[in-house]
């Protein structure tokens, strides 16, 4: 592994600033190990959105007065904020959406609508969250285009070399994938897929909320044309999301919500549209909900992206060591090297509804279901799976109290 | 654990029914018969029913997949509807079979516990007309085209 100048991550000092674990759970204290779902939140940002609220807040964008242009500024340092962490080439590209599943619906909408139709081919994986994929099921519907879908390998791996196979005499005109799968933790090959796509001419719709929290990402480098994330998975607030896109494609589309901020000027025929961002941006902005993104970016920044990646892959490789200590314990994904902080397993003979409930009891708080990917349930043969993810403050003692609890699990079912 | 709220919530009557499934495999041939998930946590249940005469259900034979809560509902349900008719079952309150179960849920373990029920009612819908849960709303129609 390269040298870095980031100290090693000190799980044990991160967790000290999120003050949902200084409760107890069913009289234990908290583990949690539902970070892909969403991430807890740490006091530093808290304190900046209630900091904006007391201090500087007015509607944006609209007064001369001094609280107003305190909130502009607030909400534009926010945008300036997100191009840097993402090496977005301008501020303009970032658009503020509620989450990524509205930052990919923009895209599906206000340039699929007008730039799909039959003849054409709309490519998702079979890994694909919901989010990343029902929008473009259902455009490619509306307009007459072919949904295609990228199979899976068995440890649930794009299988990149059926990519030409999908073409099939039609025009390839969108690639839809994660960075990172939320269920199973895949790491996908973006660049690689990003070049095939451009290759057919087609443009590369890039999902980040799983990828945002935990690694560095550059746009520029990764060679999508959209990407969308979550602030709530990344130590931000619910109900703020990021749609970046290539300046050229947002300037031609058409918008996708209307009405107040978005326009230049209004007729009694006709209205034109303001400039970016501000075209996308219908409506009043999530305002703090932008300034507590800017200050989870500061806080995640300051630990270090490669600090955070290291840490994970340290509590992953510890993990799936402890299960693979269980025999009645099936672990679905891909190897160590290519996977993020989350692991999906299975107990022999018991519903992860169970599993989990059995373990919420002891404190730790994993996941159960088909986690909005009922697509890869199918290719693995299951309903459900139970599945563990790990973040910042996440410590080895989780895992052991979630190996523990798996030792319960099996003697309460068996 | 408290062994106290583990023993409430899968007290030994739910695994027994959990792990001895009471009416368990379908009846073929059968007189109403339908299938449900519930989507959250992707519980499967299948239910067939034999009636007799004035619509007595007579036997219930059901499968499934899924958590023990859901399971092992759908297995006392079996039990405790037989002898009925499908006009009754139609208009059995859920709080009949949760009082059976006898145990706190929480909203999304309640949607596991009456899985079984919902499914029961919809197959005796399809085949005999009788009316669906209000609350049910307009879902209840996309259910009837499976
Ligand atoms: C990979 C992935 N994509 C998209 C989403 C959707 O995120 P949100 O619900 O915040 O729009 C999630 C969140 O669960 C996710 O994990």
């Amino acid at each position: 592994m390269a040298v870095t100048a980031q100290p090693a991550l000190d799980a044990y000092r991160v967790r000290a600033d999120f003050p949902i674990f200084e409760q107890t759970i069913h009289g234990k204290p908290l583990a949690f190990l539902d970070s892909a779902a969403s991430s807890q939140k740490p006091r530093q940002m808290l304190e900046a959105m209630v900091r904006f609220y007391e201090t500087s807040y007015a509607n944006v964008h609209r007064g001369v007065y001094e609280l107003a242009e305190r909130a502009t500024a607030g909400l534009e340092n926010a945008r300036e904020r997100v191009a840097t962490l993402l090496n977005a080439p301008a501020a303009r590209e970032v658009v503020f959406v509620r989450n990524a599943t509205e930052g990919i619906n923009l895209v599906a909408y206000a340039w699929g609508l007008s730039n799909l139709g039959p003849g054409d081919v709309v490519v998702a994986t079979e890994l694909e969250h919901h989010s990343n994929f029902v929008p473009w099921q259902y455009v490619a519907r509306r307009t007459g285009a072919d949904f295609r879908v990228l199979p899976l390998d068995d440890s649930g791996e794009l299988r990149l070399d059926a990519l030409d196979a999908l073409v099939g005499g039609g025009r390839v005109k969108v690639v839809a994938a994660g960075i990172v799968s939320n269920a199973l933790g895949t790491v996908n090959p973006i660049e690689t897929l990003a070049r095939w796509a451009h290759e057919h001419g087609a443009i590369v719709v890039a999902d980040a909320a799983q990828a945002a929290p935990h690694r560095t990402l550059d746009v520029q480098a990764l060679g999508c044309d959209f990407l969308a994330l979550s602030g709530h998975k990344m130590c931000g607030p619910s109900g703020i999301g990021v749609l970046w896109g290539r300046a050229e494609l947002l300037e031609a589309m058409e918008p996708f919500l209307t009405g107040g901020h978005m326009i230049r000027s209004v007729g009694l025929e006709r209205t034109t549209w303001g400039e970016l961002p501000h075209k996308f941006e219908a409506g009043t902005a999530p305002m703090a909900e932008a300034v507590g993104l800017a200050a989870a970016i500061d806080y995640l920044e300051a630990i270090g992206f490669d600090a955070i990646e290291r840490h994970e892959h340290e509590l992953t490789a510890y993990a799936l060591g402890r299960l693979s200590e269980l025999p009645w314990v099936t672990t679905f994904g891909p190897p160590l090297e290519r996977r993020a902080g989350i692991v999906s397993f299975d107990v022999d003979g018991v519903h992860p509804h169970d599993v989990a409930q059995v373990l919420d009891f002891e404190g730790v708080a994993i996941r159960a279901g088909h986690h909005c990917c009922q697509p890869l349930m199918r290719r693995l043969g299951v309903t459900a799976t139970n599945r563990a993810s790990f973040y910042v403050y996440t410590v080895r003692e989780e895992i052991d109290r979630l190996v523990e609890g798996l030792y319960r699990v099996r003697k309460a079912f068996s | 654990m408290t062994t106290g709220e583990f023993d409430q919530l899968y007290r030994e009557l739910i695994l027994d029914h959990y792990k001895n499934p009471r009416n368990h495999g379908l009846l073929d041939p059968a007189d109403a018969r339908a299938e449900g998930q519930n989507p959250l946590c992707g519980d499967e249940i299948a239910v067939t029913v034999r009636l007799g005469a004035g619509d007595v259900i007579e036997e219930v034979g059901f499968e499934g997949r899924g958590c023990a809560i859901s399971q092992a509902a759908t297995s006392m349900l079996s039990d405790l509807v037989k002898g009925r008719t499908a006009g009754e079952v139609a208009l059995m309150p859920k709080e009949e079979l949760l009082n059976e179960l006898g145990i706190p849920l929480t909203p999304v373990r309640l949607k596991c516990a009456i899985l079984g029920l919902g499914v029961l009612k919809l197959a005796l819908h399809k085949a005999k007309g009788t009316p669906l849960p209000e609350e049910w709303g307009t879902a209840a129609k996309d259910l009837v085209l499976d």
